[in-house]
């Protein structure tokens, strides 16, 4: 039994770059990804700005080496899973015992809202084609198949947790010696659905998004893809490991199925949970990747919930939600990934837009990129729909 | 490390959320949709909310309480719950209504209640649990995942009783669409003919099947839960039996030490071979029950029977209605689940009396 479990490699693919280096340049060069809608078709184009990923999906299946015709969802994800993999340095990947444990909230939505326009005016109308991977675990197999994973593949859905959930699940299939490697985190495109969905929860800003400004009015949705490879300790000795992932925990808020409690109550208990595992004090923290999500409820209640762990002695702090948008079942997986590579390589990332400082805090968030920091040990927040709270801890090899 | 089953909840088309002998009076259909018997969910929630809940939060919730009751368990450390399809008839309303009223004046409930992590977090909220809480959402794994992330918090001592379970849905829209993928009988058979019926497809189901699972032995518990393992789009028949003896390997035993398989035939002659393949090549003179013509087909029905093989050791019986082949022994000590689900996800869970 393997005792610790690292981080081996990672891949992104956001609103700000297709890969890992163009999202850490555009960091560097304080760029965002929101812009108007230019693949997402909906009567709001105008109205919502949006991180999408720069690509159509021709593109996108040119990269991913898949069929243009499926899921933008599944093509994201496997643009993401083999960077990943290319990065750990692994090589064959049917050498080893191998788990893909994938987040997302929508399966394959994007298809499935084309189609029902059509099967709704005639129920033997709309192709089945574009139904056929609208399960969540449709499109994680899509991926795997790919791939060539096959000894463990699972799909996780607790709304803007679940790539967050799938690394907790990942580490413990390497920790009970079922896999020696699990590519784990979450892929999600933008659809109809989901920003209509938020919508209609009136927390969708019409401005680029302001997390931790007292000046917020909401969040903007993104899309993408992010996976960190767990190795064990046996893998992680040949390899040059980025950290190690060492705390995590999961919590429920159990106080509303889509609002966080007043005082941040899940939000406390997994970050207390995650330090607890890893046998941290909060001052040792380095940096924290917020949730950060710029509504006026997330901000507040995560903000409370850091103070009353953290006081007096705050760590470096940002969302990066302010650069990505929020990329729901992604974005556990892509701010993983960040934030190994905060360990990794010292870096901590802006919070753009943030100007006025929230009257029920003590701290704000960093608005410069730096690197070359020393950081031990880097927090990342993801919490959400019903009432599913999730934090992860990276720590430097040691 | 023991893990016993302490209390399990069932709601299905059969008369599960009762009480009483399993199966005593199996209520027999003759239609390739069957639909859940819904218990009086007033005895778990408030009214008013019954109303804006959709059935599948109902028959998760109803089932998660039954289970809890079963074990005298108020409070679980952790809530772990698998559905395929999760919340269908929120997604249907509020993508119906987007289609129809061209993205404008849409209203949140259903979409609040159309994430697949809506059943978990609404039993975490009528329990006030600020426990761990998952979802997993794969297919014909869903339920399996589950449980083995249950097994794998309770060996590393972070939580001491999870409640674990698999639930799914049919809704109009699903069933018209599934059925638009060949995967029913084309003329409804009656549920003890549906395991011998001579032709393709099979009849659709749903239901929540909980399991409160926990380190300690209370006293409700029959049966401990000794291994869970899954197998995905095996290339052969061969790989299928490989696994399965590997599995039996793992947990200690040999076909020998099984008394009773229970297996997920669906009465799809394509799909029911490899169950025949398996008990002539490792159990030829097994007892054999089933379960899929009493619940139907859905990608968490193995949850369904688990359920039913834990009652079975309860009773030390084979209903009439579940035998399949064979005379179980007098002592019904280990009994192995196996599953498929399309051809593509295979499952096996061990159960051994305690």
């Amino acid at each position: 039994m393997s005792e610790k479990v690292w981080i081996a490699g990672g891949g992104v693919i956001s609103g700000i770059g297709l890969d890992v280096p163009a999202c850490i340049q555009s960091f560097r060069d304080m760029k965002p990804g929101m812009e108007a809608m230019q693949h997402l078709s909906s009567v709001h184009r105008t109205t919502f700005p949006v991180a999408e990923v720069k690509a159509d999906n021709a593109t996108l299946a040119d990269i991913a080496r898949m069929p243009e015709n499926i899921s933008r969802t599944a093509l994201l994800s496997m643009i993401a899973a083999r960077e990943a993999w290319q990065s750990s340095g692994l090589g064959d990947i049917s050498q080893y015992r191998v788990g893909f444990v994938s987040g997302n909230t929508v399966g394959g939505m994007d298809k499935t809202e084309d189609f029902f326009a059509e099967y709704l005016s005639d129920p033997r109308g709309g192709r089945l084609q574009n139904l056929v991977h609208h399960e969540c675990g449709s499109i994680t197999e899509l991926v795997a198949d790919s791939l060539g994973v096959r000894h463990h593949i699972s799909t996780i859905s607790t709304a803007c947790s679940s790539g967050a959930n799938a690394l907790m699940y990942g580490s413990r299939l390497i920790r009970n010696n079922i896999v020696d490697v699990v590519i784990a985190g979450g892929t999600d495109a933008l659809t109809r659905f989901t920003l209509n969905g938020f919508n209609t929860l009136m927390i969708l800003d019409q401005q680029p998004c302001r997390p931790f400004d007292d000046t917020r009015t909401g969040l903007n949705l993104g899309e993408g893809a992010g996976y960190v490879v767990l190795v064990s300790d046996s893998l992680a000795a040949r390899l040059q490991p980025w950290c190690r992932l060492s705390g995590f925990a999961n919590a429920n808020d159990a106080f509303h199925q889509t609002a966080s409690s007043p005082d941040g109550t899940g939000n406390y208990l997994a970050m207390k949970g995650a330090l607890d595992m890893g046998g941290l004090q909060p001052q040792q923290i380095g940096y924290i990747n917020l949730h950060g999500t710029g509504t006026q409820n997330n901000d507040v209640s995560e903000g409370i919930a850091i103070n009353r762990l953290f006081a007096p002695h705050f760590p470096a702090m940002s969302s990066t939600k302010s650069f990505t948008g929020h990329t729901l079942g992604a974005s556990g997986g892509i701010e993983a990934v960040f934030s190994a590579l905060a360990v990794k390589e010292g870096i901590i990332y802006p919070n753009a837009r943030f100007e006025h400082q929230m009257k029920e805090l003590p701290f704000a968030p960093v608005t410069a990129f730096s690197a070359g920091h020393d950081l031990q040990h880097v927090m990342s927040n993801s919490f959400g729909f019903g009432g599913n709270c999730s934090s992860l801890l990276f720590s430097r090899a040691s | 490390m023991q893990i016993y089953i302490n209390g399990t909840g069932c709601i299905s088309p059969q008369e599960t959320a009762q009480g009483g002998p399993l199966l005593a009076t199996p209520r027999e259909y003759e239609q390739v949709r069957l639909a859940t018997v819904d218990p009086d969910y007033k005895q778990w929630i408030d009214v008013k909310q019954i109303r804006r809940m959709s059935r599948v939060v109902k028959m998760g919730v109803g089932a998660a309480n039954l289970s809890l009751e079963a074990a005298g368990i108020t409070a679980p450390d952790a809530i772990i719950t698998g559905t395929a399809y999760g919340c269908l008839d929120d997604t249907g309303v509020f993508l119906t209504k987007m289609v129809n009223q061209q993205e404008e004046m849409l209203t949140p409930t259903a979409f609040i209640q159309s994430t697949h992590n809506t059943v978990a977090g609404q039993i975490a909220l009528l329990l006030g649990c600020n426990g761990y809480n998952n979802t997993f959402v794969h297919r014909g794994f869903s339920f399996e995942n589950a449980l083995l992330d249950a097994i794998m918090i309770l060996k590393e001592g972070s939580a001491q009783h999870i409640l674990a379970g698999g639930v799914d849905e049919i809704t109009n829209h699903s069933h018209q669409l599934l059925s638009r993928f060949g995967l029913y009988k084309k003329t409804p058979v009656k549920t003890m003919e549906l395991l011998n019926s001579p032709s393709r497809g099979t009849i659709a189901g749903e239901g929540a099947a909980f399991f409160t699972l926990g380190i300690t032995k209370q006293p409700g518990a029959v049966a401990e839960l000794s291994g869970v393992s899954t197998l995905y789009k095996p290339l052969w028949e061969g790989e299928v039996i490989g696994h399965i003896m590997k599995f039996l390997e793992d947990n200690n035993c040999t076909p020998a030490d099984i008394d009773l398989i229970v297996t997920g035939r669906n009465g799809d002659i394509d799909q029911d071979e490899i169950y025949e393949e398996v008990a002539d090549a490792l159990f030829p003179e097994h007892a054999e029950a089933s379960f899929k013509h009493l619940c139907g087909e859905y990608p968490t029905a193995a949850s369904f029977g688990v359920w039913m093989a834990n009652a079975i050791i309860a009773q030390q019986e084979v209903p009439e209605a579940a035998a399949f082949f064979g005379k179980a022994p007098e002592k019904i000590k280990k009994v192995l689940i196996y599953n498929h689900h399309q051809g593509t996800h295979h499952s096996l869970v061990l159960l051994t009396a305690c």
